[in-house]
Formats: structure tokens, sequence, C-alpha cells
């Protein structure tokens, strides 16, 4: 062994001790006294990191929940939606406190303006952007609240839970929605909303959100809420409200009665998941003649296929990178 | 050497079929749609109800705001409703619907034909006219003139540009007019120099109107301080920092108005307006609008009442061509596309270019091929391909710091990329999402 | 019934395309082609031609069958990696090296990176390049031209102009001794010399670069400043010491210079896209050039500076942004 080696040896391992030693100072001096908790709460979140809660990430959320229900004692209108109760429930046992129990929720698309009921009068070219088509016209159906079909919705989905049908140009959500809300800010007519899942996933919604009168709205689209305010009337919950031509069903109200949907002359209220009614689906489609078959499928198949993930409608222009 | 603006700038086809067809006067319709919003600012406030009597030029909706507009009945007969009607856009805009009945006008109004060259008004009386009359810029923009004529305190306006540059292709109204009404748009230049208290204007035009040129400069030597300019031809050399940059060699400030170099620009055709105004005591409710396009039958140049339907133009063109894919409202450039030619023709309205289907649709779409041809047109030394990728990347932040604001949605870029990239589409998304941005910031 | 179409404005765009580009270069090539023809003659063609087919099938291969997109090859660009990496190269290099350079050039070089428009390097350089590493006998022996055009004998090879002057220098001969072995400049303006396909004639590659000045494919920023830099850089070498340096105007007639200059660095996609960025990019390849030239291991160095300057676009397009219309000029 030569001299040289021992010397090398030496004075590395000479290096590395120094600087472990300063090292070791300077993350005391600097160590970050943080409440072990947040760590621990952060473990029973998701990861999803969506930020569905309103915050920047599960760790942003995680100090939330340690923060803010320490001050206030309890975790009132702090949520996951991605974990749900349940996650609520570990976090607020980590934390010693209570958590109120919420349904749980999923987005619900509130327009049936496919190209059937609400035909193309224009075509639309450009960028792919739903805001963008939004800020240029009223859309290639002519409806100026209804869907622009361009997906900006589908593409802040970070859980392949939405998606544009091409068979009607609308999109679907299937049953991988967390219920984060991404696409609910994304769209620029605030089509979606979310609502509560409901007993055996059954609901009951107006799929419209048109705010025209009666005439212009159906000149648009056969499906279309004309706000006749039939459904108010039938309703023996009050769950209906009217307002600016548009009946909105509250869904802490309803009782899932059904009783509003066939009174609707438009069939603008969807119900979704329930069992077939025979004698009432026949009279119905009697009743309005050649009320559009898009309906009919709605009532009586659910909604949430999941097959209907057929590729992404990129309506002419890619959104590459 | 003909004098233009330095950065960037395209000349796509000028297609001025209808320069030589003088102006018509389009019969009035018999139904109006008036919106109460047809100019840059806070819509106007109605004054008048269903089954109301109404003459043409009488006052129907108020401009309260500071920056608004008076907006004048067009015809005479009765308020048939008021309700919501669709515009350009397919979304619907609060208008009166008047139904014809004769053309009776207001008595105040002067309709000789007489020009009348002694401007007996003081610089506040001017503006007040202007803004009783419901006068806006009539170029594109409709922002409202008064406004334009009140100078910010500690400013100085020291010169009068009029825009007779005229740059997106097909459009003559202006053209026209310079020609047909050349005096009145002088006495018009008269009155806005009083009104802003300069002692100089400058009138624009592009050199591929040698006629007009011709005949304003000739005119002008009749009148105090007005210059008439060929300009070279390039778009969009109608746009005010560029014709200011064009004619003065002064550049306005990123973000700030051109009062800042000291100048204020009007179009020539708000010019004709403001002396109508001034002169005649006649409201802002008819305008020239050219109706063209390749397979238009007769185009030509129309003076038609604020409020008629488009399809009423087009009727009198010769019709609807058969191949028609694309109805434009303005010119090629900046104009709007049409969602049915059932909308109104408001205080904006140039022209109405109908394309044909071959025309009218986008190129198939490639890749970016860094080509830099976008940044070499672009009038405002923006980088194009850059905002595009900075908004696709939803990266409003930086595109905000590559000033993506500045941006004036000429089109230029868009018109010259090879690969067809939906530039303008993406900015304009980006700019309104960065506009947004700062406000909340601001608030 | 005939629906209306709606889209943001402007609603009309000039008449260029991309593939109108790219064609306008191949246009732009055919005179150095024919000249390599003219000078190498049967071996030349098939040279060009397996190049050209090698790409273009490779292009349409990967896009089809790997990437799984609509082949694209119609656009030209293909054509042009073909032609140049043609003109890269001996005229007697075996056919498979040759397919080797293609795949790598347009394989790896270009559709590897998502195609036309996002290489951040010259496909053709990439392949010449990795063709000059893997086989350093074969892409230096450089076939003089050739007096019957019409058969494949083997040709009498010899070094090219550089090869001569570098070999001299280093064998410590001043530059008036080298000068004898040289080739007049007028032959090498002609093209009358061994080298590469497309490297020998200068008034070829000038007339095709006038072409696309013409059509407006190129500006004259980049070949310019190139070839000025060389001028002005191996200019300053030359009077220091004329014994030692050879005078700027060899430079810029020997070597793909300018092929390089007009052809290779001008490629939009791996060149700056403002003026200002431009006159960098080419002056740097031109120092470069020369540096490699005189004191590198190389005799020519115009590949390896375009690609080193490739490596820089994206910085000099963040670094030299264009004026900004209204930019308050900051004071101090
Ligand atoms: S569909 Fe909407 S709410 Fe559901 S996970 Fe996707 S973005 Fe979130
Ligand atoms: S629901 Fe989705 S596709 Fe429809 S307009 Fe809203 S964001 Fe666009
Ligand atoms: S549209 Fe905007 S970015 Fe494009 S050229 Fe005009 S000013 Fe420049
Ligand atoms: S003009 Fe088009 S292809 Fe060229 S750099 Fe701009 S966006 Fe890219």
């Amino acid at each position: 062994m030569n001299v040289e080696l021992i010397y090398s040896v030496a004075t590395l391992g000479l290096i590395g001790s120094v600087s472990a030693v300063i090292l070791y100072f300077v993350a005391q001096k600097f160590k970050v006294i943080e409440d072990p908790r947040i760590d621990q709460v952060q473990e029973v979140l998701p990861s999803a990191n969506c930020g569905g809660c309103g915050f920047a990430g599960c760790r942003a959320f995680a100090e939330a929940l340690v923060m803010q229900g320490g001050e206030k004692g309890n975790l009132d209108g702090l949520k996951c939606p991605v974990g749900g109760n349940d996650v609520m429930a570990q976090v607020a046992g980590i934390l010693g406190l209570t958590v109120e129990q919420q349904d749980p929720v999923i987005a619900v698309v509130r327009c049936n303006g496919s190209f059937a009921n609400s035909p193309k009068k224009v075509i639309f070219e450009g960028a792919t952007s739903c805001v963008f088509a939004h800020n240029l016209f009223a859309g290639e159906g002519g409806c100026p609240y209804g869907c622009l079909g361009l997906g900006d919705c589908v593409k802040v989905c970070n859980f392949d839970a939405i998606d544009i049908d091409k068979a009607t140009g609308l999109p679907v959500v299937n049953e991988k929605c967390v219920a984060c809300g991404a696409c609910v800010t994304a769209c620029p007519r605030k089509i979606i909303e979310l609502r509560p899942k409901g007993k055996k996933d059954r609901r009951i919604f107006v799929s419209c959100v048109n705010q025209e009168k009666g005439g212009p709205a159906k000149k648009n689209c056969a499906v279309a809420c004309i706000g006749c305010g039939k459904c108010v009337k039938v309703c023996a919950f009050d769950a209906i409200t009217l307002l600016n031509n548009l009946a909105y069903i509250d869904p802490l109200k309803c009782r899932l009665c059904r009783k509003c949907a066939p009174e609707c002359p438009t069939g603008a209220i969807h119900e979704l998941n329930f069992p077939q009614k025979k004698e009432t689906l026949a009279t119905e489609i009697n009743k309005t003649g050649s009320r559009n078959e898009a309906l009919t499928e709605k009532v009586s198949e659910p909604a949430m296929t999941p097959d209907s993930k057929s590729g992404n409608n990129n309506g002419g222009i890619s959104n590459e990178t | 050497m003909l004098k233009t603006f330095k950065t960037g700038g395209v000349h796509p086809p000028e297609n001025k079929i209808t320069e030589k067809q003088a102006i018509k006067v389009l019969p009035v319709p018999a139904i109006v749609y008036i919106p109460f919003s047809q100019h840059l600012g806070a819509p106007a406030k109605v004054l008048v109800a269903k089954g109301d009597k109404v003459k043409a030029g009488q006052l129907i909706a108020k401009g309260e705001a500071f920056i608004s507009a008076n907006i004048h009945s067009s015809v005479s007969g009765k308020v048939q409703k008021i309700d919501e009607v669709i515009e350009t856009s397919g979304y619907r805009k609060p208008s009166v619907i008047i139904e014809v009945e004769g053309d009776v006008w207001d008595e105040s109004i002067d309709r000789s034909d007489r020009i009348s060259k002694d401007i007996i008004l003081s610089q506040k009386e001017i503006i007040k006219r202007i803004n009783e009359m419901g006068v806006v810029g009539l170029g594109g923009a409709t922002f409202p003139s008064h406004v334009k004529l009140m100078v910010p305190e500690g400013k100085k306006a020291e010169l009068l540009i009029i825009n007779g540059v005229e740059c997106e292709p097909y459009l003559t109204s202006d053209h026209r007019l310079m020609l047909e009404k050349g005096e009145e748009i002088l006495v018009g230049t008269q009155i806005l120099m009083i009104a802003l208290g300069v002692s100089k204007a400058m009138i624009g035009i592009e050199n591929n109107k040698p006629d007009a040129i011709a005949h304003l400069t000739e005119l002008a030597k009749n009148f105090n301080g007005i210059q008439v300019h060929g300009l070279k031809v390039k778009y969009p050399q109608g746009a005010e920092k560029q014709l200011i940059k064009a004619l003065v060699n002064r550049e306005v400030p990123s973000g700030k108005l051109p009062i800042e170099v000291g100048a204020v620009v009007h179009n020539a055709g708000t010019s004709f307006a403001v002396y109508e105004a001034v002169q005649k005591n006649k409201p802002l409710f008819e305008r020239v609008v050219t109706i063209t396009g390749k397979s238009v039958k007769n185009p030509g140049n129309f003076l038609v009442r604020i409020g008629t339907p488009v399809s009423d133009l087009i009727a009198a063109s010769g019709g609807l061509p058969e191949d028609t894919g694309k109805i434009i409202g303005g010119g090629p450039m900046m104009g709007k596309a049409l969602v049915s030619p059932e909308v109104p023709i408001v205080k904006g309205t140039s022209g109405i270019l109908i394309m044909n289907r071959e025309e009218s649709g986008r190129q198939e779409l490639k890749n970016c091929i860094r080509c830099g041809k976008c940044i070499t047109v672009c009038p405002m030394g923006l980088e194009p391909w850059l905002l595009e990728k900075l908004v696709i990347n939803e990266n409003f932040e930086k595109a905000e710091a590559e000033k993506i604001v500045d941006c004036m949605e000429c089109g230029s870029c868009h018109y010259t990329c090879p690969s067809k990239r939906p530039l303008l589409d993406y900015i304009r998304f980006g700019k309104g999402k960065v506009l947004q941005i700062i406000r909340t910031r601001n608030k | 019934m005939n629906l209306l179409t709606v889209s943001g404005s402007p609603h009309v765009f000039n008449d260029t395309s991309v593939s109108k580009i790219m064609w306008g270069v191949v246009i732009a090539m055919i005179p150095a082609t024919l000249v390599s023809f003219w000078y190498f003659g049967l071996g030349g063609i098939i040279i060009t031609l397996s190049a050209v087919i090698f790409c273009v099938l490779i292009e349409y291969l990967v896009q089809r069958y790997l990437l799984k997109e609509a082949p694209s090859v119609k656009d030209g660009s293909a054509v042009i990696t073909g032609i140049l990496l043609a003109f890269n190269v001996p005229s007697n290099l075996p056919v498979w090296e040759l397919l080797i350079g293609c795949i790598v050039a347009i394989a790896i070089a270009k559709m590897s990176f998502g195609g036309l428009g996002k290489n951040p390097f010259n496909p053709a350089l990439i392949g010449r390049v990795f063709m000059l590493i893997s086989f350093p006998v074969d892409m230096t022996s450089w076939p003089l031209p050739v007096t019957n055009r019409m058969v494949l004998t083997d040709a009498v090879t010899g070094p090219t102009t550089l090869g001569i002057l570098k070999e001299g220098l280093a064998n410590g001969e001043t530059v008036s001794q080298i000068s004898s072995q040289l080739p007049a400049y007028q032959q090498m303006f002609m093209g009358d010399i061994g080298g590469s396909l497309g490297e020998v004639s200068a008034l070829a590659l000038i007339i095709g670069g006038l072409f696309m000045l013409y059509k407006k494919i190129i500006t004259w920023h980049i070949p310019v400043s190139f070839m000025l830099s060389v001028f002005m850089f191996s200019g300053i070498l030359y009077l220091t010491d004329p014994e030692h340096y050879i005078d700027p105007v060899f430079h810029l007639l020997a070597g793909g210079l300018m092929l390089g200059a007009i052809f290779m660095a001008t490629d939009m996609v791996t060149s700056p896209m403002t003026y200002k960025g431009m006159i960098i990019f080419g002056t740097g390849c031109g120092i470069l050039t020369v540096l490699i030239r005189v004191f590198g291991a190389y005799p020519e160095g115009v590949s390896f500076a375009i690609l080193i300057m490739n490596a820089c676009v994206p910085l000099i397009n963040r670094g030299f942004k264009p004026k900004r219309f209204g930019e308050v000029v900051k004071n101090g």
C-alpha cells in the first residue's frame, strides 16, 4: 500500500466528516417545526392532487385541515371529494374532531342539446376550446346556453371520468367521477353541476340551463326547458323552482317521486337509473309524437355507460402541446 | 418613398371589387332591429315603449355612462316591441324592433344637399353635439367619438389624424365616401380640429386609392392646416398605432392611448358623421356599407339605415349566392363571421363580405415549423407562435410577460403561417384570460 | 341546407404552406444535384436517388406503423433530408451505409422528436455526423470527378482540398508550399474538385440560394452572416500569419461551406426565428467552422458548427426577442 492512497483516503474522510458536522448543525438550525399530524393526515388523503377541495394539492389541504380544524374545532366546510366520507372520518379521527357526513355527489351534465335535438345551424372551425367558442359565438346549435361540445371539461378531468360522446356531441360522465369539480369550473357555460348521487344512483334533474323564453329556446333545441312551470305545480315537495324561464330541481328537497318528468312537455327533465315505467313511457311517446329518441334512451338505460368512451372529439383542430 | 409603418405587416390581395361603384341608397326596410349596444362601453338605456310612434332621428336610447353612446331611430314607424334579438355572434341583445311607416324625419334635421361650411358652434358645444348625435368610430371599433375628443387632464393634443387608409381587403365604403363626400369630410375634419383645439390635421390614405388622394388633396387646398398623405399599401395600416407611426413616426407606448404622443385618430367615415351631426343636426342612423364577395351578383356600396337586416342588403345585391360558405361583417382580416343573415346592420358594420365555400374553410393544420414568419409580420413585435404555445399550455403568467395583451388581433400572423396554425384563436383566448387575471389582481 | 361557417378572424390566408416551402427547397437544390451528377456520374445518381427513397420510405413506415398517424411524406421534408444527406457523402459510399445514415436522420433525429417542426437538430446533419463517426474511412475518401460518367468504375479517390491543407500543415509545410497541390479557385467555384456530392460547386449552390431568397423561403441573414464571419475570422488569421493560415477566399469556397450556409443552416426548424437571432446564429456557425477547420482534428467543420449552433437555438430564441412595438425604452 502506498502513501498516496492513504493520503487520499484520509483527506476524503476528513472532508466527509467536516461536511457532515456542518450539515448537522445547519439542519438543526433551519429545522421547520411542523405539526406531525400534517404528515399523518396527508397519509390518509388520496394523493390525487386534483384540487377538488379548493386547495393547491393534498399537502396544502392537509395543512389546512390541521390548522383550520384546530381553530374552529370542527371540519365543517372542508371536504375531500375524492376520498369522501371515509377519508374525512379518518382525518377526523387523527385530529380528534367530528365531521359531518355528506352525501356523495357526482358531476351532472345539464344539457341535452345533442346533434339530433339541437341540429347544427352553423359550422364552427377554430381552436378546440369551449371558452374560445363561447366568446366567439352562441354555438353550432344556436343555443347561447347550451354545450359547445369542444371538451374543456374533458381536458381538465384528471380521472378520465368525462368524455364527449361522438354520437351526440355532449359530454358523458362515468362512474369514475370523484366529484372534484374541475369540470364545473372549466365549463364557460356552467352546464355541469355537482349533485348528490342519490339512492341507488337515481337522480332527477332538469337537463337544460337555457334562460331564454320558451319560443326562442324551443327554436334552437327540441328538449329545452321552456319555463312553462308545469313541473313546479305537480311537485308535492316544493323542490322545483322557476327562475328566468328555467326550472331547477333542488336535489335536497327532491324525493325522487318521478311525478314531474312526464309532465314536462319537452322532456327536459331526466330520470336516471330508475326502473322503466312501461305504460308511462308508451303514452309519453304517443303524446308527443316524434319526441326524440335520445330521451327515451336516457330513461331506459343509465346514462353512465362506461363504454361511451369513444376517444376525444377534437372538432377539427388538434390540441397538441 | 411613400410612408408606412416599420414593424411587420402583410399585403393580402386587395380585391376591392366595389371601388368604382357609387354609393346607392338602400330603400328603407319594412322592419328594423336596433340593438341598444352598438358601441364599445355600457349599453344605452331605452326611452321608448311598445306601441310608441317614432320618427327617423328620434332618440330612442340614451347612453348614460361615461363611455356609451346615444341610439336613434333610423326609420319612422311604430315600436313593435322591445325584445332580445340575435346579433352577429348569435347571442341575444336587447333591441328595439320598429315597424316602418313612411319615412318621416325629425324636424330638426337639415335634409338639404347644401354643404354648410361655416362652423358656428364652440368647442364645448361641438363635443356635446357629437355626444347627443350618438357618433361612434365607424372604422369598426365603435368607440364613442366624443370620449376621444375629451383630452384627459395633463395631456395635450397636437395633431388630428384622419384615417382614410381602409387597409382591409374588399372594403370600399370609406373610399367611396372620400370620393363622393370629400368636402363634407374635410369640414368634419375641421370640426374635429376645433373640438380638439389643434391646428394641424393629416389625412392618411393608402396608395391604392389614387383618385381619393388626388380629390382630397385638391379640396384640402381650401382648408387651413389639413394635409393629405398617400401611404404605401400595407395591412394593418388602419390600426391607430400603426397609422401614427406611419405618418409622424411616433410610437405609442405599449398599453397607452394615442394621446400619449399627442395624436388623436378618427376614421374618415366618422369625420363625415361628425359633419352631419354638427352641421346638419343629423344623428348617426345610417352609414355606408360595402356588400361584396366574389360570387355576389351586384356588389356595391349602399347607404343603409342602422338596424336593417343584413338579408335586405344581400337581396339588394342580387341575393345570397348558392355557394355561400361564410358571411362576414366587416373585412376578411378582422371581421366577424355572422351566424345568420338575419342579424341587423349596426353602427360598426363597415361591410358585408360573402365568401364562397372554398374560401371559407380553414386549411389543414401542421406542426409549427418555427419559420418565424409570424414574428416577422406581427406589427406589434410579438411572437405569435410562442403565445399560442403558452396559451395551449395554460401558462398565462408567461404569456402576460410576453405582452399578449398588446396583440391588436390584426390576424397577420394567422394569415401568414405556412402551417396554418390558428394563432389568433389561441391568442384571443389567452388575451381574454390574461385580462381577467389582471382585473382580479387589480381588485 | 348549406350551413354557414363561423370562425374567428382572419378569414383569408395567404397561399404558402409547409409543403410549398419544402418543395421550393427541393427545386433550389436541383442545380447542385445536376452538377453533382455531371461530375460524379452514375455513382452520384445512385446515391442521391437511394438517399431520397430511403428517407421517404422510412418516414412513411415510421409514421404509419410506429406512430400510427397519417403519413405526411407528401410535404417534401423527407425529400430534402434525403438530398442533403446525399450531398454530404462521397459518391462511392456503400449503399447500406447510406441506409443507416437515413435511418438515423429520419427515425432518430426527426421522428422521435415528434416529426417536422419539433426536431432540434438538422436531421441530415445528424445522419451525416453519425456516418462520419461510424464509417470514418468510407466517409472521407473522396472520389475525384469521373471522366466516364456512365460506368460505375472504382473512382480515383483523393483527399478534399481541406484535407490536403490540413495534412500539409500538419506535416509542417507552409501554405505557399501546399497551394501548388490545391485546385484553382475557379475550379473550386465551378465544382471541378474532389469532395462530397453537393459540396463541390459553389456556383450551383448560390443559384439555389438566390432562388430561395426570391421565393422568400429563406432570408439573407443566416447565409450572409455565416459567410461573412468565416471570411472575416479567417481573414484575421490570414493577416496574422499568411504562411500558416490560408486566405479567406479559400475558406469560403472549400468544403461544404456554401452548402452549409445556404441549405443547412437556414433550415427553418432548427434556426432562430428573429432576424437578430439569425445573425447571431450565422456568425456563431462561421466562427465555429473556422475554429474547427483551423484548430480542430477534423479538416471540415461546417456540420459540427451548425449542429452546435442548433443546440443553442432555443437560447437564442429566448435571448433575442423581436423589438416590441411601443416598448418603453428603459433609461440607464
Ligand atoms: S367529471 Fe368533473 S367532477 Fe368528475 S372527476 Fe372529472 S372533472 Fe372532477
Ligand atoms: S359541458 Fe364541457 S363540452 Fe360542454 S360547453 Fe361545458 S366545458 Fe364545453
Ligand atoms: S394578431 Fe396579434 S400577434 Fe398576430 S400579428 Fe396581429 S398583433 Fe401580432
Ligand atoms: S408562422 Fe406558423 S409555422 Fe411559422 S413560426 Fe409562426 S406559427 Fe410557426
